[in-house]
């Protein structure tokens, strides 16, 4: 995964919660935890999920990721910080081939 | 229909996994409570319950896609327009179309047609959790194979 294709994908989701949530630009930056930090909820984060999907071609596993948050064994970090889900984003793609 | 029951569709006449699609015929009741307050004197289906028949065949067609191992529950509507009204002893036809699979959730859009014409159209977001308790699984099996989801779609329920 190279640093470029993660800055496009980070602007590509920036651009996203942008646009769903009305959250500034500005203000999202790839530190940002979508819940904790730019407050998201669950409904509007459905929808970013859904234009995350449809944009990049994929099915992002938000259950078993949830899960994962749920059992303790994941921090969320990893999963809603904007960095990490777009790290796991290019992932998802680059096994899509 | 049973509006007062929330029981919106009365049969599954399509219901095709590989093209994703669903469509049912519904029967507005002659009489029913709805009617005497929706409105007096002009009875109409109302608009919420136009939404609410979208939403419950889409979700069949949800449910069934998920071998009914997990519930859709109504957790989005958007788009939504009714064109015309519907008046009581009304036949219908409700088609809806998924148009994504997601993980925990799904999307549809849908649509009522009366004697061919479009009266309302919505797109419908649901959260696709497990079932809350066995009962209500059990449940929508019953309405499931009432309403006739083909039993091969409910084979490994």
């Amino acid at each position: 995964m190279s640093a470029a294709s993660t800055s496009a994908t980070f602007d590509k989701v920036a651009g996203i919660i942008t646009e769903i949530c009305g959250i500034d630009r500005a203000t999202i930056t790839p530190e940002s935890h979508a819940i904790n930090d730019l407050g998201i909820d669950s409904l509007d984060f459905l929808d970013v999920a859904f234009a995350i999907d449809k944009a990049f071609g994929i099915k992002m596993p938000l259950e078993q990721w949830t899960q994962e948050v749920n059992e303790g064994g994941v921090s969320s970090d990893q999963y809603f910080v904007v960095s990490g889900l777009c790290a796991n984003i290019d992932k998802l793609v680059a096994a899509k081939g | 229909m049973r509006l007062e029951y929330f029981q919106m569709v009365d049969r599954i006449v399509e219901l095709d996994l590989a093209a994703n699609t669903i469509a049912a015929e519904c029967t507005l009741p002659e009489q029913s409570p709805v009617f005497e307050g929706h409105f007096p004197g002009y009875p109409i289906m109302p608009g919420v319950l136009m939404i609410e028949t979208i939403a419950q065949t889409g979700g069949w067609l949800v449910m069934a896609g998920l071998g009914f191992r997990q519930m859709a529950f109504l957790a989005k509507v958007s788009e939504a327009k009714m064109r015309s009204f519907l008046a009581p002893g009304q036949a219908i036809r409700v088609e809806a179309t998924q148009d994504h699979d997601g993980s925990g959730y799904a999307v549809v859009s849908g649509r009522i047609r009366a004697a061919g014409k479009l009266v309302a159209e919505a797109t419908i977001t649901y959260r696709v959790l497990n079932f809350p308790n066995p009962a209500l699984r059990e449940g929508l099996l019953d309405m499931a194979r009432r309403v006739g989801v083909p039993a091969e779609l409910m084979a490994n329920a």
